[in-house]
Formats: C-alpha cells, structure tokens, sequence
C-alpha cells in the first residue's frame, strides 16, 4: 500500500476538520494533492504533531480533527497515545503511516532501501499499543480497500481513534512545498477560527 | 503539607483572569493545589501529560484555535521540554506561558533537585524567552497579566518561576 492512493482516498473528506501533518514526506504528499489553509504541516519537533492535534480537538470540539502521523514520530512521543486517550476527545482521529523507518530523516533511500528502521519493523503494533493505551477504536490495516473504509468510517464517526496504515517506504515525487512554514503557521489558525462556512442547508 | 493554599490560589486566579481557559500539567509537590484547582473548575481544561513537551504542543494546538492556555511544570519540566519549545513554539511563534516551580535554588532541601536548578534561568536566557519570578503575592496579579500580554504581542514564549517563598510554607 502506498500513502499517497492512502491521502488521495481521504483527501475530499479533509475540507472542513483541521489536519495537522508531521514533516517530510506525508507533509509533501499531502501539499502535492493540493493545499488548504487548514492543513498544517509541523515541519520540526518529531511527535509533537498529535499533541497539537489533541490541543486543538479539545479547544474546538465541534471540528474534526485529523494527525496524519508517522511510526517514527509516534515512536519518539508515545506517552502522547496515552494523553490523547484519558482526553478522549470525540472529534480527533489519529492517522499513523507506518513505513517501519525513519524515511524523512535520512533512513530511507531512493529504491525502497531501508537503513534505519523503526521498531515497527521488528513487530512493534502501533495500532495494538494505541489500543491498550484506551483508544475506543484503533485498527492496522495493510490494503488499501480495507483503509479507506476504515478511514473514512473513523472521520464520518464519533469517537477518537487511532488508524495505522502498514505503507512502503518511498519516498515522495517531490519535496517541493511552495507555502512557507510561517506563512502556513498563520493562515492555519485564521482558518480555523473563522466562522463556520455556510453551504447550501445551512452551517456545516 | 505546607505547600501554600492561598498562593497557589492567588496565582490560579491570576492565571484564570489572564483569559486561560485550558491547562496542561505534569504534578511536583509544589503544584498540587494548583493543579486541584484546575481539575476542580468547570470552566477549566486539564490535560494531564505523560511528559512535559506534549504540553509544548497541546498549547499550540489550543492558539490555532483560538484558546489561551498555560502549562504547569517543574523546572527539571521545562529541561524536557526544550525541543519542543524551539522546534514549535519558537520556530513557529507561538504564545507559551510557562509557570515553573523554582526548585533547587536558595533553601532547597532535597539534593535530588539542586542540579537543575543551577540552569532553569541559563536555559531560558539561551533561548531568550522572557522570565521573571514570582516571589511575592502582590505581585502575582499584574506580573502574570503582564506575561500573558508579552506571550500574545511577541508571539513567544514566556517563563514565570513560582519562588520557594511564594509556594511553599516552612511549619512553624
């Protein structure tokens, strides 16, 4: 399975939640499928990407709230599952790919070639840890049908869940992100605090 | 315990009256009231933390939504926390206010606590984040409405340091 069929089965539902990525090559991909002003890519602090995700599900508990993650940065935060999970927020699902390496940091190669692994990829189950960290809800799936409608089910629900999708470790078409991080970092909130949009029906 | 009641309630509802609507925190002994004040109010979000860099992003989180919070913390907190205050708070200018217990510095019992604190102020002046302490219960009012304020302006973080003799009672 590769992320980018992942962020292009999930990418229309995205419009009205906050989607906080983490850097490198989920963050690439994601812009490469087309940016909005309420994605916001977190370009540093590995792990911390779930955190913001939880601040801003607890701050705004009307908005679904998407943390499309990594297994090296969930690695590197994991004390982060057991916050989100004793928070509980409904409106939050954490989305973790998992490439059982450190692709975006220098652990991946052109290729496939894996060169620093994760613990993933000597049997760690993310899913299962977010599972018994108190997740109401957290399934690993490895095919892309199974992962759509597993997503989706997770964004079109009500509660917080934890989906980690099992994808090859390769890396984007391209780094390019023409949105710079500060001038992301200040239309992400201006996004997120305006006024509901009205569609056709009334609010959404 | 002699952790002072009527300062930690005069920092909370300075704390409260600077517009903090969500707390995040990890507990030492000087913040137990604190942090039972926080759990205790309705009008407050408590985000208990497994570490203190969470807290780091869950205050950023809250900005993007528009939400004033504050993070709770031990010194030895604020040391864990350091990556994440420069690799988003300020590499991303976002308001922080940090209130830090003090521990280690002039009266300190414990000797488990008084290497960190020979570098909670040398931490914060090498990454320039503003910081005053809180000695004195006249000043925790203005002093932390005038924090909040710097945080907001300058898009930065900002340290208060809850003193040995504002938290804590020595028995008679």
């Amino acid at each position: 399975m590769k992320r980018i069929d992942c962020l292009r089965v999930i990418y229309p539902a995205l419009e009205d939640c906050a989607v906080v990525t983490i850097m490198g090559a989920v963050a690439a991909e994601l812009y490469s499928l087309g940016h909005r002003a309420n994605f916001f890519y977190l370009e540093h602090a590995m792990g911390l990407a779930s955190s913001i995700g939880l601040g801003i599900a607890l701050s705004q508990p009307n908005r679904k709230v998407v943390v499309i993650d990594g297994d090296g940065s969930v690695l590197m935060n994991l004390g982060s599952l057991t916050t989100m999970a004793r928070s509980r927020p409904k409106n939050l699902v954490h989305l973790i790919f998992d490439n059982e390496t450190l692709l975006s940091v220098g652990g991946g190669a052109p290729g496939g070639y894996k060169w620093f692994t994760t613990a993933t990829s000597t049997g760690t189950d993310l899913a299962a840890m977010a599972k018994a960290a108190g997740f109401p809800r957290a399934q690993l799936l490895r095919e892309l049908e199974d992962f759509e409608e597993a997503a989706l089910d997770a964004l079109n629900g009500d509660e917080l869940s934890c989906i980690v999708a099992k994808v090859e470790a390769e890396m984007p078409k391209s780094f390019l992100m023409d949105v710079h991080m500060l001038e992301n970092r200040f239309e992400f909130p201006r996004a997120l605090q305006q006024p509901a949009k009205r569609k056709k029906g009334g609010l959404t | 315990m002699p952790v002072s009641v009527a300062n930690s309630q005069l920092v909370y509802d300075a704390m409260k009256r600077t517009g903090v609507t969500l707390v995040s925190a990890l507990p030492e002994t000087w913040l137990v009231h604190l942090i039972r004040m926080a759990d205790e109010d309705p009008e407050m979000t408590l985000v208990r933390l497994a570490k203190e860099e969470e807290g780091v992003g869950v205050s950023a989180g809250a900005h993007f939504a528009g939400v004033k919070s504050a993070m709770l913390m031990q010194n030895h907190g604020l040391l864990q926390a350091v990556n994440g205050i420069v690799g988003v708070s300020l590499l991303y200018k976002i308001p922080l206010l940090m209130l830090v217990t003090d521990r280690g510095s002039f009266g300190e019992k414990d000797p488990w606590q008084t290497e960190g604190g020979k570098y909670t102020r040398p931490v914060l002046d090498a990454l320039h984040i503003a910081h005053d302490d809180l000695t004195r219960p006249d000043e925790v009012e203005f002093k932390l409405s005038k924090a909040m304020t710097l945080a907001q302006s300058s898009l930065s973080p900002v340290a208060l340091l809850l003193n040995r003799d504002l938290m804590w009672e020595e028995p008679q």
